[in-house]
């Protein structure tokens, strides 16, 4: 390995020269994309040689990748605590806090409500409520990761949000149908 | 276009090196060529003034028509006269609903397992040294429907790459010389068959793709550029046969797509169908013969577009048993007949905003694209759902086809770009299918592209050494709902007990929105690897055959053309490699390793002249082999300048 082909695998951190905290700048993020977007697009290369258009296009593709991971928080925290080496266990580890899967369920239940009653704005309202849990737990994530360095609960957070992930995915579909 | 005219001093390629670069859009019902000259985007004329070449392509006894000729006589010859044949790319003859409707004879190819798989071995796998994995594979790709005519059955790639012949000449004609490429543009919500479809139609018609581009994207540029347009626009493109929703960001210089909806079976026609079977329910008429489809078919065009103009309209027409059909058709019943359409654009456009996290309010303006959308009920339910009055103040036929003029000019390398930045997306999501018929998304839809994603798989059974590799896209949850874009088998993989094999399934978007997908197994250090580009009927192998079949062009020609493409490519090889060595030779490379790029460069001039194209092919490879690494060392630097570079004006701003 040359020092050319280490530079691809740095971090996505690195590659876009931010800290490597949870709590980024995302303004900083977006102009660092589109800097390094500029110089690698493949439409930058499409007239010249081959190997050049390849190489282009496999740049664009880390560079797309890494932006897709940092600004989306909850990539972002597994990504990190990845690179910290720490194991998010989300397959593993199933066990969640009775509260939250109460919480879930009322919240399933509520989803299922407004598909059968077709009713939009009680959807928009779960909607809201979700984006408000989302937010409290990233505010949560940032001091355990950035702060009290405790990955433990951290971990524990990123798997929640992958329920709530998978929850805001079901009211988007919801919306979709509504729709229909 | 002030913006175009700026030239970076140093960076862009000089005057006389202007290489011949057009944007073609390949529409439903016209297709139009357009290039920049002097630093303006326009669209090139046929020799009768016209810019639009109807899509209308006749296989006559006496050779093959496309353009008004063909048009005029669709009636008189319906079978063999291919209209609107842009709807059937990439499609088998379940995915066309109205086929009752339409005059043609159709020919549904069966599953062809002509996707090509490209069985590579393990070539950088070094690590066991026990033997490679054997890798094989058959790609299959469901087959592409044809079209009887008297020339023969023909694929919506043959019929689409006869429009794309009539457009290069007429380029070339124009602008004097052959051109280097094209832009093509496409739908934006086109899966990945139909934009193999376009690219083979190209091909076919020996055009160098510079690359394909959404139809939405390119009016984008068009307006933007022209507007000097910033903020989030929506572009709601209603063309002949297909509708595009997409939500952009346009800052200086930036376009990017955030996200794409839209319907590739959604247009103009489906107007006029609306009146053709209102016509039909109206005067008592069934089974009408093909000639009296095609017939009705174009009354009903001509009274949609009367209804733009006038409250009413009048349909008059003789069928051949001699029955009048005299009708009246107010614009209130086609609102009615046709709202259910206009319902699903809408549909389609609030999806794509919910997908872009944004509300109508965060749209700055929408700019309407497609000749359908001079339909009156399409601007009101735009204005209504948008709370504003749509952007009109372009043409909505050429747009498309100027804004890829302008990509194209970029992508050619006439203009260094530096301010110029394009980010689309993929429409529709891609994934494989897993057990019990439910798809695995790998890369979802809206993704920016290119864009790669891997995944693993495992067995489940012990000692199972293939697996069935099935490639679909869409949002739906079913395999069955989804389109397959290729199947193919992995071979080879070692027997190890259920569970512990360990498939990565990796997919890669190019910048044209192209797909293609390669598997290894890695568990047991072994390789199995295997690389399928989805393709749909046509393989290299039978562009290549076509290409020579054509009889428009003897032998002689073929290989002529062929040296000249080397040449040009030869050519520009050598260009951007003296360019690069001027710029970095000497700060990253040794004397020796520039003394080799320069014998490399020479020893391609010396072919370059004479007419081997052999010749000058081997001495492209080796010179492309004899810059890897410098161009490594290039792209290095950009990525490290590109953060460098811009910390300072960001603090400033």
């Amino acid at each position: 390995m040359n020092m050319y082909a280490a530079d691809f695998q740095q971090d996505f951190f690195r590659l876009f020269n931010l800290p490597s905290r949870f709590q980024i700048d995302s303004t900083a993020l977006e102009q660092g994309y589109l800097a390094l977007q500029a110089q690698v697009h493949p439409d930058k290369s499409a007239h010249l040689s081959e190997h050049e258009r390849r190489m282009a296009m496999q740049w664009a593709t880390r560079v797309n990748e890494g932006y897709q991971i940092l600004r989306s928080p909850l990539n972002r925290a597994r990504y990190l605590l990845s690179l910290r080496g720490v194991d998010t266990q989300e397959e593993s580890n199933t066990a969640m806090p009775i509260d939250f899967l109460m919480q879930q369920m009322e919240w399933r239940e509520a989803l299922e409500e407004t598909r059968h009653t077709k009713n939009i704005t009680a959807l928009e309202e779960l909607e809201r409520r979700l984006q408000h849990e989302v937010l409290i737990l990233q505010q949560q994530l940032a001091a355990d990761i950035d702060e009290t360095h405790d990955y433990a609960a951290a971990s524990g957070i990123v798997r929640k949000l992958k329920f709530l992930e998978k929850l805001a995915e079901e009211i988007s579909s919801a919306f979709d149908e509504l729709d229909s | 276009m002030a913006l175009l005219q700026i030239a970076e001093p140093g960076l862009s390629a000089a005057p006389h090196q202007h290489r011949l670069a057009v944007g073609i859009d390949l529409g439903t019902t016209n297709s139009l060529v357009a290039t920049v000259r002097n630093g303006i985007s326009a669209v090139l004329n046929d020799i009768h003034g016209c810019a639009m070449l109807p899509s209308v392509v006749r296989y006559a006894p006496e050779g093959i028509q496309v353009g008004h000729a063909a048009q005029s006589v669709q009636s008189d010859d319906p079978q063999n006269t291919i209209v609107s044949v842009k709807r059937f790319m990439g499609r088998g003859l379940k995915d066309v609903g109205e086929v009752s409707n339409l005059p043609y004879r159709f020919v549904d190819a069966p599953s062809t397992g002509s996707g090509q798989a490209a069985s590579t071995g393990s070539g950088q796998a070094a690590s066991t040294g026990s033997g490679q994995a054997a890798s094989t594979g058959s790609g299959q790709a469901p087959g592409m429907l044809k079209l009887r005519t008297i020339a023969g059955a023909k694929s919506p790639v043959e019929v689409s790459a006869e429009i794309l012949k009539v457009l290069r000449e007429r380029a070339e004609l124009s602008l004097g010389g052959e051109l280097v490429g094209a832009v093509i543009t496409v739908p934006a919500y086109f899966d990945d068959a139909q934009r193999q479809a376009t690219k083979d139609a190209a091909k076919l018609a020996g055009i160098n793709v510079l690359r394909l581009l959404n139809e939405p994207t390119a009016a984008a540029i068009a307006y933007g550029l022209d507007n000097a347009a910033e903020g989030v626009y929506a572009v709601y493109d209603l063309g002949g046969g297909t509708f595009d929703i997409s939500i952009l960001k346009l800052s200086k210089g930036v376009f990017e797509v955030l996200a794409t909806n839209g319907d590739s079976a959604l247009g103009g026609d489906d107007f006029d169908h609306r009146i053709y079977c209102w016509v039909l329910e109206k005067a008592g008429l069934s089974a009408l013969s093909a000639h009296d489809t095609r017939l009705l078919l174009t009354h009903a065009r001509a009274a949609k577009e009367q209804l733009t103009e006038f409250p009413q309209t009048q349909i008059t027409a003789i069928l051949s048993g001699g029955e009048l059909v005299d009708l009246t058709l107010t614009r209130e019943a086609f609102y009615e007949m046709s709202q259910n359409l206009v319902a699903r654009t809408l549909q389609a456009t609030r999806r794509a905003l919910r997908d872009a996290k944004l509300k109508v309010e965060d749209i700055k303006g929408t700019v309407m694209v497609g000749g359908s959308t001079r339909m009156p009920q399409v601007q009101l339910a735009v204005a209504e759902l948008f709370g504003q009055a749509p952007l009109n103040n372009l043409d909505p036929d050429k747009v498309v086809a100027l804004g890829a003029a302008i990509q194209a000019n970029v992508l050619a390398g006439n203009r260094s770009g530096d301010d110029w930045l394009l980010l689309d997306v993929i429409p529709l999501s891609l994934g494989i299918e897993t057990m019990g018929g439910l798809v695995e998304k790998i890369i979802p839809r809206n993704s920016t592209i290119p864009s790669a994603r891997a995944q693993e798989f495992t067995t489940y059974k012990d000692g199972q050494t293939a697996m069935s590799i099935h490639v679909v896209q869409g949002e739906r949850e079913l395999v069955s709902d989804c389109r397959s874009l290729a199947k193919f088998e992995l071979r080879g993989i070692p027997a190890m007990v259920a569970g512990s094999a360990r498939i990565r399934v990796t997919f890669q978007v190019d910048a044209d929105g192209l797909l293609s997908v390669s598997a290894r197994e890695t568990a047991s250090g072994k390789e199995a690897r295997i690389v399928v580009k989805p393709s749909y009927g046509l393989s290299d192998e039978e562009i290549t055959r076509m290409l020579q079949d054509s009889t428009q062009h003897a032998r002689d020609d073929m290989v002529a053309r062929a040296l000249r493409e080397q040449q040009t490519e030869a050519g520009q090889l050598l260009e951007a490699v003296d360019n690069a060595l001027q710029q970095d030779g000497e700060a990253l490379l040794d004397a020796a390793a520039q003394a080799q790029i320069r014998s490399r460069m020479d020893a391609l001039r010396a072919v370059l002249s004479g007419n081997d194209h052999q010749a000058i092919k081997r001495a492209v490879e080796a010179l492309n082999l004899a810059t890897t690494e410098f161009a490594q060392r290039r792209m290095d630097q950009s990525v490290k300048s590109a953060l460098t570079g811009h910390k300072l004006s960001d603090l400033e701003s």
